[in-house]
Parts: C-alpha cells; sequence; structure tokens
C-alpha cells in the first residue's frame, strides 16, 4: 500500500507517505502559508521515496470541517494530483484525524475532537477506537452551538482540539463526570489522514479526483438581501 | 513548440483553455457563476470559491476532451494568481500547481490584467508593441502604457469605483437583476440621448485618473426626482425615463474614457490603443472609441467579446508568453488579492 496524505485544514500543514505500514511525516505550523509549504512537503516525501505519483494506490486529505480556505487548498493538491496521476482519492474527516492522532499520541480510546468554529459554534465529532486500531465516528461530524452537542453514552471520554479552548466549561459542563481530559492543543496531522485513509481505501470508499470534494458542514454561508428599493 | 493549459478563477467564472505555439488557441470552456450570484445582488466570494472547487477539474476534462489531447500533451501550467477574491484563486493556484508537479511541467502564476490586455492577441489581427490599453473590468479601470509583455507604466486609474463596478451599482439602483451592467447598458439603448446631463468626472483637470462612484449618486438624485411616487408616473413614462437614466449614465461613463484615451494618445508616441476587461464588450464604448480614434490616427484593438469578460484563454496565452520566456516558479503556490500590474517582470 502506497498513500500520499494532504491536510491543511488546520494550523499545521502536513503531509504523509504511508509506505508498506511505515509513515514519513512532514509537519510544520505556519498559520496562512499552508500554500507555500504543501508542494515542497510533497516533493521531498517522494524525493526520498524515490517513486513517482504514478507509483502510489491512492491520495488522501483532509476533507474538513476546518478553515474554508484551507480545505479547499487540500481538496485541489488532492484533485490536481489525482487527476494527472491517475489515481483515486479518500476523503477522510479531520476530526476523525484529530481523535486518530490523540490515541497515538496519548492512547485515548474514546474520543471528543471539538475545532472552533467561530459564530459561537463548534465542529463537533464523536470517536470510539475499533479492534482495528483506528477510530469510527459513533454519529456523524456536525455543526452546532457548544452547550447542543450529541452526547455520546458512557464515560470515559477525552476532549481533544481547539473547540476545547474557545468553548471548555460549557462542553464540559454538557459532558459532566464522563469526561476524563481535555487537550486543547493537538493538532491534525496527515500522520492520521494517511492511516484512516488507507483503511478508507482498502474498504472501497476512494473516489474519482473529480469527487474530492470539502465536507464544510457549514452550509449557510451568505444570506440572500430583502428586496432593494425600486424607482418608478 | 509548447502547448499550455491555463485556468482562470479570479472571481465569478471558472475558464480552462490550451494555447499551442503552432496551433494557437485549441480549445476553451468557461463555467459562469452568475445564476449562483443573482440572489445576492453581487458576487459572494465564499460561495464562489466553492463553485470554483467543483467545476475547476471537470473543465479541463472538457477542454482536453474538446482538443482531443491528453494531459501527456501539454508542455506547461498557467494558473491566475492574481489580483482578485484570494480564496477563488487559491482554487485555481492548488490545481494547477499540483497538476504541474504530477507531470512535471513549469508552471507561472498569471497576471489577471495582464491576461485581459494580452487577450486581442488571440485574435489574427494582433496589435504592435508599443501600445496603450484601457482596462476596464468590475475591478479595475487604467489606462497603461505598453511597452512589451511584461513592460507596463501606469498612466492613470479610477481613484474611487471602477467602471464595471460604478455600472453594477447604478444598475442596481434601477431596479435592474444582476449582473447589472450589460442589463444598463440593454435598457440604455431604449434611452433618448440628452434628456438627462450627467458630469464627466475629472475631465476639466489634466491627468489620466477616473472618478466614477459620483455619477452613481448623481443617479440616484435624478432618480428620486424625476421617478418619485408623488408623481404618479404612467408606467410607460416611468419606464422610458429610467431608459434615459440609464443612457445618460452610459454616456458620461463612455464621454469620460473617450476625452482620456484622446488625451493619453495626444500624449503617447504610440499610434495603437487596446481596450480590455469585461466592459470593453459594451458596444456604445467600442464604437465611441473607434470614431475618436479614428479621427486621431490611431488603431483601435479589443478582442473578441467572448473573452472581453473572464476566460482561460487569455490566462493561458499569457502564461505561455511567460513560460516562452524560460520564466517559471517553484513548487510553492499562492494568490495575490492586490497586485499592482507594474510590478511584473519584463520577459528578458
Amino acid at each position: 500500500m502506497k498513500l500520499l496524505a494532504i491536510e491543511t485544514a488546520a494550523e499545521a500543514c502536513s503531509a504523509a507517505l504511508l509506505l508498506d505500514g511505515e509513515v514519513t511525516l512532514r509537519y510544520q505550523v505556519q498559520p496562512r502559508k499552508h500554500s507555500e509549504l504543501i508542494m515542497p512537503m510533497l516533493d521531498d516525501l517522494l524525493q526520498e521515496s524515490g517513486l513517482k505519483p504514478t507509483q502510489l494506490d491512492a491520495i488522501a486529505f483532509g476533507c474538513g470541517p476546518g478553515s474554508f480556505t484551507g480545505v479547499r487548498i487540500a481538496a485541489g493538491v488532492a484533485q490536481g494530483v489525482a487527476f494527472a496521476a491517475d489515481l483515486p482519492v479518500v476523503r477522510v474527516s479531520t476530526l476523525a484525524s484529530l481523535a486518530q492522532g490523540h490515541f497515538r499520541q496519548s492512547g485515548c480510546r474514546r474520543v471528543l475532537p471539538a475545532f472552533d468554529a467561530r459564530m459561537q459554534e463548534v465542529y463537533w465529532g464523536c470517536y470510539e477506537l475499533q479492534e482495528s486500531g483506528l477510530m469510527q465516528a459513533l454519529f456523524p461530524d456536525e455543526i452546532t452551538s457548544a452547550d447542543k452537542v450529541t452526547l455520546p453514552q458512557g464515560g470515559n471520554w477525552h476532549g481533544v482540539g481547539g473547540g476545547w479552548l474557545s468553548y471548555g466549561e460549557t462542553l464540559a459542563t454538557v459532558i459532566g463526570s464522563g469526561l476524563k481530559s481535555v487537550t486543547p492543543d493537538l493538532f491534525c496531522s496527515a500522520h492520521d489522514i494517511a492511516l484512516l485513509g488507507a483503511s478508507g481505501f482498502e474498504q472501497g470508499e476512494a473516489v474519482s479526483a473529480d469527487q474530492a470534494l470539502p465536507q464544510y458542514l457549514r452550509d449557510d454561508v451568505a444570506k440572500k438581501p430583502a428586496n432593494p428599493i425600486r424607482f418608478g | 513548440m509548447l502547448r499550455v493549459l491555463g485556468i482562470e478563477t479570479s472571481c465569478d467564472e471558472t475558464g480552462v483553455a490550451v494555447y499551442d505555439s503552432e496551433q494557437g488557441l485549441m480549445g476553451h470552456s468557461l463555467y459562469s457563476q452568475i445564476k449562483l450570484h443573482a440572489d445576492y445582488g453581487g458576487v459572494v466570494p465564499e460561495l464562489a470559491s466553492r463553485d470554483h472547487v467543483r467545476k475547476t477539474l471537470p473543465l479541463i476534462h472538457d477542454t482536453l476532451e474538446q482538443t482531443g489531447m491528453g494531459l501527456d500533451q501539454l508542455n506547461g501550467i498557467a494558473y491566475t494568481a492574481g489580483p482578485g477574491l484570494v480564496g477563488a484563486l487559491l482554487v485555481g493556484a492548488a490545481i494547477g500547481r499540483s497538476l504541474a508537479w504530477t507531470l512535471d511541467l513549469p508552471s507561472i502564476g498569471v497576471h489577471h490584467m495582464e491576461g485581459h490586455m494580452l487577450a486581442p492577441m488571440l485574435d489574427e489581427r494582433k496589435p504592435e508593441f508599443p501600445f496603450v490599453a484601457l482596462l476596464v473590468s468590475g475591478g479595475h479601470t487604467q489606462l497603461v502604457e505598453v511597452a512589451a509583455v511584461g513592460r507596463y507604466r501606469l498612466l492613470g486609474e479610477s481613484i474611487d469605483d471602477a467602471a464595471g463596478e460604478a455600472f453594477d451599482k447604478t444598475a442596481k439602483l434601477l431596479g435592474l437583476p444582476y449582473p447589472g451592467g450589460p442589463e444598463l447598458a440593454r435598457l440604455a439603448e431604449r434611452g433618448s440621448p440628452g434628456r438627462f446631463r450627467f458630469p464627466r468626472p475629472m475631465t476639466d483637470r489634466p491627468g489620466l485618473d477616473f472618478s466614477f462612484s459620483g455619477l452613481k449618486t448623481f443617479a440616484l438624485n435624478t432618480m428620486q426626482r424625476e421617478l418619485a411616487p408623488g408623481l404618479k408616473l404612467e408606467p410607460e413614462l416611468a419606464e422610458q425615463t429610467r431608459a434615459d437614466i440609464a443612457r445618460a449614465f452610459e454616456d458620461a461613463v463612455v464621454d469620460t474614457m473617450v476625452i482620456k484615451c484622446r488625451r493619453a494618445m495626444r500624449a503617447s508616441s504610440s499610434k495603437t490603443l487596446v481596450l480590455a476587461g469585461g466592459v470593453s464588450a459594451n458596444r456604445h464604448l467600442r464604437e465611441r472609441i473607434k470614431e475618436s480614434m479614428d479621427k486621431e490616427g490611431v488603431e483601435v484593438f479589443y478582442p473578441r467579446p467572448q473573452f472581453c469578460t473572464d476566460n482561460g484563454a487569455m490566462i493561458a496565452y499569457a502564461g505561455w508568453q511567460r513560460l516562452r520566456a524560460g520564466q517559471c516558479e517553484g513548487l510553492g503556490f499562492g494568490a495575490r488579492p492586490r497586485w499592482p500590474l507594474e510590478e511584473l517582470s519584463p520577459l528578458d
């Protein structure tokens, strides 16, 4: 399995190459530099491995939620590489990747990833580790105000992500005693996009390049104006 | 031989084209988002970006199919890097740059207004350097001295609204559907010239700068006076008055541009004027500029109407010019929402 993973939706810009179970990562936290960083990262990974894009099996990218522009950078790059090298694409939730990253780094098995969605809302997910060693969503990712998050059953939950920085108190109150820890300063990484992407690819979830589209979650992005005054 | 794929995503049109050294323009496709933005009365940047990321790749596919070639028959990629909406630009840049990297081709970020300026070169009858260009669009109104590709000197520009912007805003006041500019021009066709007289801004002093925001206010005041509900105008009479106001507005914009172009050409050693950008599709503007320049012994060039508005062909062509000269960029990509033409580098 040879898969290239791209993540530019969140604070960090990263790229990862999964090669027969081994992940090589390029990762940098530099806000608003993602468009300058991502292609050199991909180039570096492939140069080091001696692979050409056409020798890969698939591309995976963090499809959101996250910064709209950041998600589109990842989608655009995934589309371009996949179209030119004739590869399938796996869309991976950024919330899922953060949950996976939390398990990978801290061993947390029940994870509640949250990003600040601004406008008094959070992007919210609810993930549990499967026997495969990969995180799976118990509910679809959602966008909601912090006091209306969907509550999982049971306890031993670990909060992760920037949403816990902005709305930590409200979220903690809603979840109550089931909450074991909060880690607001972990960012999404292409490492986890690669792991989840490989599994998605094996399960037949890959799409064609033109379907490598973002999942914004927030769709009410513009208000239609009232009828203007018309003279005559 | 150099064959370049061009991608345009700077505002509300997705455009893709292929330009080739020997065969010229080989194919082009355009998807317009006009309907998407119509209900909002103007371009909503986030909606524009969302549409570009859905449409660009299918358009590239269509354009290649149209020309009967594969990606492996391209030698370079060009995309609009600015000026424009940053989110929209980044979509074209991400796709263009990643295509180039994967195919191991050079790529270049093109200046949108350079694309417009060079668009007449896509036709058989081409202007020769040096020339003066009047660039008029929804975002720009500029008079530029063009010595060669990349050698630009700004002679004058709008100090407030661009001409196209003034057209659109005035059209909105007249209750015309979005995009208002072309609608206003259509309404003006039925207007009687001379019933109202609007000022010709900044023509009473030397210089080549423009100002169009006052005309919009003048139009509003005229409407409030001539179309006041208290007047209880018959519908046909009100419609005629609206057409007359549209005509007076258009005449004022066109006259102002004619005066400034005449001034620019008299000060220039060049005898060639290029008219480009979305507003250059305005029939009245084309005729009046031509008429005035004929008297001055100046030859006028404009792009064919479909390449006046945003399109991929002009980006493929401008990119072809620069890639042909050996210019290309590194691995990173970016967008420059503001990008003065004068900062561009010459070809040599």
